[in-house]
């Protein structure tokens, strides 16, 4: 009780300060003043501030928004399967939550102060458009955090029952808070990015139709594709924590634990981040269609080289996502059948990320650019274009889904009669599969960019249905299945948890990149072609000096998760010490009586 | 020389020269012999694919744990075994001279032109202002598709492009004109898939019309030599010649989608 007094003090002193800010803070900015506060910080201008502000608001909010969306779904899975280990796991993602919850309102009220001060005019002429919306969300806020500390402390205590179950709707309520603060406030960037049309510098914001402001062109898209991308975020995140505990584990059951935790974090971000590409092509296709010129700087203008920097650490997600899966193969009785069917997959995946990261004009001195004739390579501008890069995305997400299902299935023996055929099935729908896909891919070299662009439809389509065919197979295969042994959870070496470590750094550094680009589309404009940016910041940077401030701020987040994750270690640390030194006076006890002591079994602490 | 090839180093050393190899030798000198277009890669790209396969040939090392130990003995032993004394002092001296040299040929002087990060296409305007006429680009179609004489388009087309074009982008409409090899960049290959058919003709209208000059400040520095036509040519010709290129290369023009955007 003390702790949550504690902690939802310092939260909610952080919430008032916000509100209080965003209310006053405009009627100030409305003042006649500059346009421009002024800002230097050991260097750092006033755009790096917002843009530091702004960034590590925006990652701390996606873990907090996307932690609860899987522990409400791990928490049912305990309530209607009866497996206690379940809600213990939903329990400790949600402890995760607490400082993070914190770190996201702290960050959120910099920004806002960083707004308010340094872009005074054009801050109060946001809140002149958006202030109503900017009252619903300060209220939701504060509705998400107690819901938030509800559904922690109360976790034991409705434990049981018709308690239970309303405990488990408090973590949905939580989920909609949170989703609907994340809806408004993607209201105002997206009206930045893509306003309504009609709009001019000479428009009174106070004429500004709050709905139209907040339904615009891109608004849907980034919704769904944040809240996809939250998911993956969060359990990227949650892994990295996972890991980060194996590796200072001193029991094999905190071992085992941890190996488990970071296996189902790792699990839930491979899985959303499949289907976060349509989400991120249904974006890309409204900014094109909102406007040519933002959609050609995007994918062929300056920003066209974030795409190939974008692939590489896709690259090393979809590498560093299967390596964990190959290793963890290893403490899985059975799985050596498959061992020889590793070098093949890698062997797509390097040749995917070879294709992938393929630039279609590329870096060259002088005496290269003669040799080819131009920037584009006569060999290897095949591969520079949309084509060869879908095709080889494509395969690399079946060749992820293989690897799953091989992991999945390493300890079983299905004993269905039809077990046989269906397996022969599956085999049947991963060609085809890649069939289509390869056809899609080669095919689109002969024809029209405005059809190839359809292609693209059809070759995501083949490999979402084939991962649902295929999956649907599995489970009715495996059902009772006989099995080769248990997995053994803690047997991992070392190196597979920096493989965790590595995807949440790079699903970190991609949201930096990416969320550059985004933003960066805008070029001088505060909004789109209405509110110009008269500061002396008013041009885009290039890649380096924008690659090193995300880099900050990924650092600087890490540095703060690094903390979260210890304080989130202090309470479950002393509990698995003091099982510990229970069963080592358990042994002791056991051996003065000469009785061999029964291996602890998962699930025994928390 | 069997016990060597089944070891997982050499293996994986193996694996690592091929790669090299190919991409250095392959696809650089014996593609073109046997036919194949090709031109040796700029290392930026060997040095990007190498990374790559060198991460892969790793993560296979190391997904295993048998395969991983035995991958690292030779290293191991190297380091470590008294009878390996002279390989790891040459190591030792090797190692750091080749860092040294790879620094040093970073940072000597040189004369050359650095080696650029070029766009693929600079974003246009979203309206351009032809000798003080506006003109929305958005949704523009080339107007000499739907009046007159195609032929006579195409003859003018030609006839603008022989006059005005070919000194830099080459009669074969390849960007090899007699001036090219002074340019860099070098002009545009409008016999490249990647260029013509990933354009509408109104962004090719404006790339003509406004030439380097008109090039957005974002991206810069573009170093174009192209004029901006609209000083010399009118309207008409320009969108003639824009009907001569896409005639030449064959390539149908970029259309606007009604719903939906580009790629």
């Amino acid at each position: 009780m003390k702790r949550w007094i504690t902690r939802g003090v310092a939260t909610r002193g952080v919430l008032l300060a916000v509100l209080v800010l965003a209310v006053a803070l405009p009627l100030l900015a409305q003042a006649p003043g500059p346009d421009y506060g002024e800002f230097n910080f050991l260097g750092l201008d006033r755009r790096g501030a917002v843009w530091i502000a702004a960034q590590l608001h925006l990652l701390f909010a996606a873990f907090v928004l996307g932690v609860p969306m899987f522990a409400v779904v791990i928490e049912a899975i305990g309530m209607f399967g009866g497996d206690e280990k379940y809600d213990k796991l939903a329990k400790e993602f949600t402890r995760l939550l607490l400082v993070a919850y914190s770190a996201t309102a702290i960050w959120g009220a910099i920004l806002v102060f960083f707004l308010s001060t340094l872009y005074p005019r054009f801050w109060a002429y946001l809140t002149a458009i958006f202030a109503p919306s900017m009252w619903v969300y300060a209220g939701l806020f504060f509705l998400e955090s107690f819901t938030l500390y509800l559904y922690y402390y109360g976790w034991d205590a409705w434990k049981k029952g018709a308690a239970k179950k309303a405990h488990w709707c408090l973590g949905i309520m939580l989920n909609v808070w949170g989703t609907i603060v994340m809806f408004i406030a993607n209201g105002w960037l997206t009206y930045m990015m893509s306003p309504p049309e009609g709009l001019t510098a000479d428009t009174a914001p106070q004429t500004v139709q709050l709905w139209s402001a907040i339904n615009n062109a891109t608004w849907m898209p980034i919704n769904i594709h944040r809240l996809l991308a939250n998911v993956v975020f969060g359990g990227a995140i949650v892994g990295a924590y996972a890991a980060y505990r194996f590796l200072t584990s001193k029991t094999d059951e905190e071992r085992a634990h941890y190996d488990w935790m970071g296996y189902t974090g790792n699990l839930i971000a491979i899985g959303a981040l499949i289907v976060l590409p349509f989400a991120g092509y249904w974006l890309g296709r409204e900014i094109y269609e909102f406007s040519q010129q933002m959609g050609i700087t995007m994918m062929g203008g300056f920003m066209s080289w974030l795409w190939i920097i974008q692939a590489f650490l896709i690259g090393i997600l979809f590498l560093a996502g299967n390596y964990y899966l190959w290793i963890g193969m290893g403490r899985i009785p059975g799985a050596e059948r498959f061992q020889p069917y590793i070098k093949w997959m890698l062997l797509v995946l390097v040749l995917g990320v070879i294709v992938w990261a393929t630039p279609n004009t590329m870096i060259a001195d002088r005496d290269e650019i003669a040799a080819m004739g131009g920037i584009r390579h006569p060999f290897l501008q095949v591969l520079g274009v949309m084509s060869a890069k879908n095709t080889a995305v494509n395969l690399m997400i079946l060749t992820t889904f293989l690897s799953f299902l091989m992991y999945r299935r390493a300890n079983k023996d299905p004993v269905v009669p039809w077990a046989r055929a269906g397996t022969m099935l599956q085999g049947a729908a991963f060609a085809l599969c890649a069939v289509i896909v390869v056809f899609y891919g080669v095919y689109g070299y002969f024809v029209t960019a405005i059809v190839r662009i359809g292609f693209s439809v059809y070759q995501v389509l083949a490999v979402l249905a084939t991962i649902l065919f295929v999956i649907g197979i599995d489970m009715a295969m495996l059902r009772g299945a006989r099995s080769r042994g248990e997995i053994r959870w803690g047997r991992m070496p070392d190196r597979s948890q920096y493989a965790l470590l590595i995807l949440a750094v790079t699903f970190t550094w991609l949201m930096g990149l990416m969320g550059f680009a985004r933003s960066g589309i805008r070029q001088h404009w505060h909004v789109y072609e209405v509110i110009r940016d008269t500061s002396e910041q008013a041009f885009t940077p290039a890649l380096g000096p924008a690659a090193t401030i995300i880099s900050i701020c990924v650092l600087i987040f890490f540095g703060l998760v690094g903390l979260i994750f210890w304080l989130g270690g202090l309470a479950e640390r002393s509990v698995y010490q003091e099982a510990e030194a229970k069963v080592k006076a358990g042994q002791e006890g056991r051996a003065a009586l000469g009785d061999p002591m029964p291996a602890p079994s998962l699930g025994d602490v928390d | 020389m069997k016990r060597y090839l089944s070891h997982p180093f050499w293996q994986g050393a193996i694996v690592v020269v091929a790669s090299y190899v190919a991409f250095e030798y392959v696809i650089g000198y014996v593609l073109p012999v046997i036919g194949v277009a090709s031109a040796p890669v700029p290392s930026s790209v060997i040095v990007e694919y190498m990374l790559i396969v060198l991460v892969g040939v790793l993560l296979y090392m190391s997904a295993d744990e048998d395969r991983w130990q035995r991958f690292r003995e030779p290293i191991r032993a190297t380091m470590v075994q008294p009878d390996r004394r002279t390989v790891r002092g040459i190591l030792m001296v090797a190692f750091p001279v080749l860092i040294g040299w790879l620094a040093y040929e970073r940072v000597k002087p040189s004369y050359a032109a650095p080696a650029t990060l070029r766009a693929v296409h600079p974003a246009p305007p979203n309206q351009l202002t032809f000798r003080g006429e506006t003109i929305e680009l958005t949704g523009l179609e080339n107007p000499l598709r739907e009046e007159g004489s195609m032929e006579e388009h195409l003859a003018v087309g030609k006839r603008i492009y022989v006059r005005n074009c070919v000194p830099c982008h080459g009669d074969l409409l390849d960007g090899q004109g007699h001036y090219a090899p002074a340019f860099n960049p070098v002009p545009a290959d409008f016999t490249s898939s990647g260029n013509l058919p990933q354009l509408t003709e109104s962004y090719v209208f404006w790339r003509i019309v406004k030439g380097g000059p008109g090039l957005p400040r974002e991206g810069t520095p573009w170093d174009s030599a192209m004029p901006a036509w609209e000083t010399i040519l009118e309207q008409d010709e320009i969108w003639a010649v824009i009907l001569y290129l896409y005639d030449q290369t064959g390539f149908p023009p970029r259309t606007w989608e009604e719903e939906g955007g580009h790629e």
